[in-house]
């Protein structure tokens, strides 16, 4: 009697680059499952599609159930089977669950110790669980990868500091004013970068948004988007003290903030900090400003080098991360192979459909 | 066993509790991961409790509060402060804070445990058996702890400073708080401190008009002094004139400065204490 396997198959941005990635994605998640559904021999599953992996987890009962998996996948996609062939990754038993535990702990995302792939392997499992897809196997790997995942973020720097330009505009900012809900931020310009920072503030609690620039109908347009008030771009120096934190991303040949004019502004308004971010190239802000009191300035160049410092920081945490994921695989792997012994044919009839959703999650 | 313990090694205990919160957020913070807020934590608070007791059996042998001499009031300014820090010190959501103020307790009660001739002489019953003058002199020490806890925050807060003006936000210096949180912090500690010191010394000034022989000038000058400082930085403070760096290196250089104070205060006890109080060499 052979034993039943837990495995993962799947393509990732390791080897597939971005135009094969969209052709990857999955078109119809309901379809793809009833066609796994119909796999024979196949017990568990389920499908974790992002915008830089699909990867589908399973438990077969024999090794033959996931190369039925794959060519399931690749004619529901219409995927050339050789293609996939190439560019796909096939982890069986142990490794499968580590591999998942190192995805949800954001060690195998393009961009290192993200948390955005942990909510999406949750939403994934969730999808698999309401539907009965997933059984006494999947269900452990699964939630002991959501508590591994959350245990290296709290104990290792992995998913420490940012590391994207806006990003860490935003860190600067809580570095000053703490929590940014009473901040006031004033976007000069409105090219893409000053809008994504400008974004990054607004989902970082920053209530109230301003933005300026010298083309009236784009700035209504950005403004509108970002849910913000317009000052006039003439108006900028002036009402500079009016706000607390200034992104400038002009596209001006000259300056646009003079240090006399940023001067004037931190007199009226001592005892708050100003922050000027200055993404612009060339530069909107007369770099002298940066030795006023209580003015801190940077430019884009500043936050690149601390966004890859942070990248480095948590590039050396790999290791230790790794260490950690390893032990618990190995742990969950010695409860979780009397599972597989127990789900070896005839063990059982494979748990699907409503009523199943019940019987395999842990409490 | 324990009851045998002499109040100076129960304050060892404790000094050696706070000197173990330092390494702990030392080595969390060298290691690069967050600072086990809840260890340290514990490992002040049980110092502080090994140092009530120190300092409850020296007052029960002095007959009053613990102020006698140099180390019974380097020991009572580091108590008050992680007194502070225990009832208040959460609030502040920051690890770090809890390694700075066991950086200062550690610092007070260990520098006055190796200075011996800190606690060559004590003195009792120092207050003469004036329970309102004890009052005056425990509120004026605890007010010197909350000025210590003022001193950590403005330490904290240049440090925040240095690191967002030279570009260095890495390492152990992103476990510091805001700028603004600290100078939050650092303005609710001043307004503390100074309406406690004023207290103090109104209990102080209703005893000593009474009898203006009783304090000596340099004690009543300098403690005058120190608290008009204080009063005047909050003052500017409030005002808008005192900011930022300056306002954090000036909360620096007070606490600097009060602390050179007691050296008055210690200098000149007034007589009828001084009559009062019977020596015991060490």
């Amino acid at each position: 009697m052979s034993e039943a396997c837990l495995f993962v198959i799947g393509a990732s941005h390791h080897k597939a680059p971005l135009e094969v990635r969209e052709r990857l994605a999955i078109v119809s998640e309901e379809g793809l499952r009833a066609d796994l559904a119909a796999v024979p021999g196949l017990r568990e599953f389920a499908v974790l599609g992002t915008c830089n992996r699909v990867e589908l987890y399973g438990v077969g009962e024999d090794a033959g159930a996931e190369a039925s998996v794959q060519a399931a996948y690749c004619a529901r996609q219409r995927f050339n089977a050789d293609e996939f062939e190439r560019i796909r990754f096939r982890l069986m038993g142990r490794d499968a669950a580590l591999h998942l535990f190192e995805v949800a702990s954001g060690l195998d995302s393009q961009l290192l110790g993200e948390n955005e792939i942990l909510g999406q392997v949750k939403e994934a499992y969730t999808a698999a669980q309401s539907r009965g897809t997933t059984g006494a196997v999947l269900n452990r790997v699964f939630q002991r990868a959501f508590q591994a995942a959350k245990h290296v973020r709290t104990h290792t720097g992995i998913s420490s500091g940012r590391v994207s330009v806006a990003n860490v505009a935003v860190e600067l900012a809580c570095n000053i004013f703490g929590s940014l809900a009473g901040a006031r931020v004033l976007v000069l310009g409105t090219g893409e970068i000053g809008e994504g920072t400008a974004r990054a503030f607004r989902s970082r609690g920053a209530a109230d948004l301003a933005v300026s620039g010298r083309r009236i109908e784009r700035v209504a347009a950005v403004a509108s988007g970002l849910g913000a008030n317009t000052v006039h771009f003439d108006e900028r120096e002036s009402r500079l003290s009016d706000y607390d934190i200034v992104v400038c991303s002009t596209a001006a040949p000259r300056t646009v903030l003079a240090t006399s004019a940023v001067d004037a502004a931190i007199r009226r308004r001592p005892a708050r900090p100003l922050l000027l971010i200055d993404l612009a190239l060339p530069r909107d802000v007369e770099p002298s400003a940066a030795r006023l009191q209580n003015v801190f300035l940077y430019n884009l160049d500043d936050l690149a080098r601390i966004a890859e410092q942070n990248r480095s920081a948590r590039e050396a945490e790999i290791g230790r991360c790794k260490a950690i994921l390893a032990q618990r695989a190995d742990g969950l792997w010695r409860q979780v192979q009397p599972h597989l012994s127990a789900a070896a044919p005839g063990a059982g009839a494979p748990r699907r459909g409503p009523d199943a959703a019940r019987q395999g999650a842990s409490p | 066993m324990l009851a045998e313990l002499s109040d100076r090694q129960w304050l060892w205990g404790a000094a050696g509790l706070y000197a173990a919160g330092v390494l702990l957020g030392t080595i969390s913070l060298l290691r690069g991961g967050r600072t086990s807020g809840a260890a340290i934590y514990g490992a002040i608070l049980a110092g502080y409790v090994l140092q009530f007791i120190g300092l409850g059996l020296r007052g029960h042998a002095t007959g009053g509060c613990p102020l006698g001499n140099r180390f019974e009031i380097f020991q009572f300014t580091a108590w008050s402060a992680i007194t502070l820090y225990l009832v208040v010190g959460v609030t502040f959501r920051s690890s770090i804070f809890g390694v700075f103020t066991a950086c200062l307790g550690a610092s007070l009660t260990l520098a006055s445990l190796s200075i011996p001739s800190w606690d060559a002489i004590r003195r009792t019953h120092i207050f003469g058996g004036n329970p309102w003058i004890e009052l005056h002199a425990a509120l004026a020490m605890f007010s010197y702890g909350v000025f210590g806890l003022l001193a950590l925050a403005s330490a904290m807060f240049l440090l925040r400073h240095f690191s967002l003006k030279s570009k260095h936000l890495g390492g152990w210096f992103s476990f510091l708080p805001s700028i603004m949180d600290l100078d939050h912090i650092e303005v609710r500690l001043l307004g503390a401190g100074v309406a406690i010191l004023t207290v103090s010394l109104a209990f102080g000034w209703v005893y000593w008009s009474r009898d203006t022989s009783t304090v000596g000038h340099l004690k009543l000058a300098a403690t005058v002094a120190v608290w008009i400082a204080y009063a005047a930085a909050l003052g500017l403070r409030i005002g808008g004139r005192l900011l930022a760096r300056r306002f954090a290196w000036t909360c620096l250089a007070l606490f600097a400065a009060a602390l050179l104070s007691l050296e008055a205060v210690e200098g000149s006890r007034h007589p009828a204490a001084a009559q009062a109080s019977e020596r015991i060499p060490q």
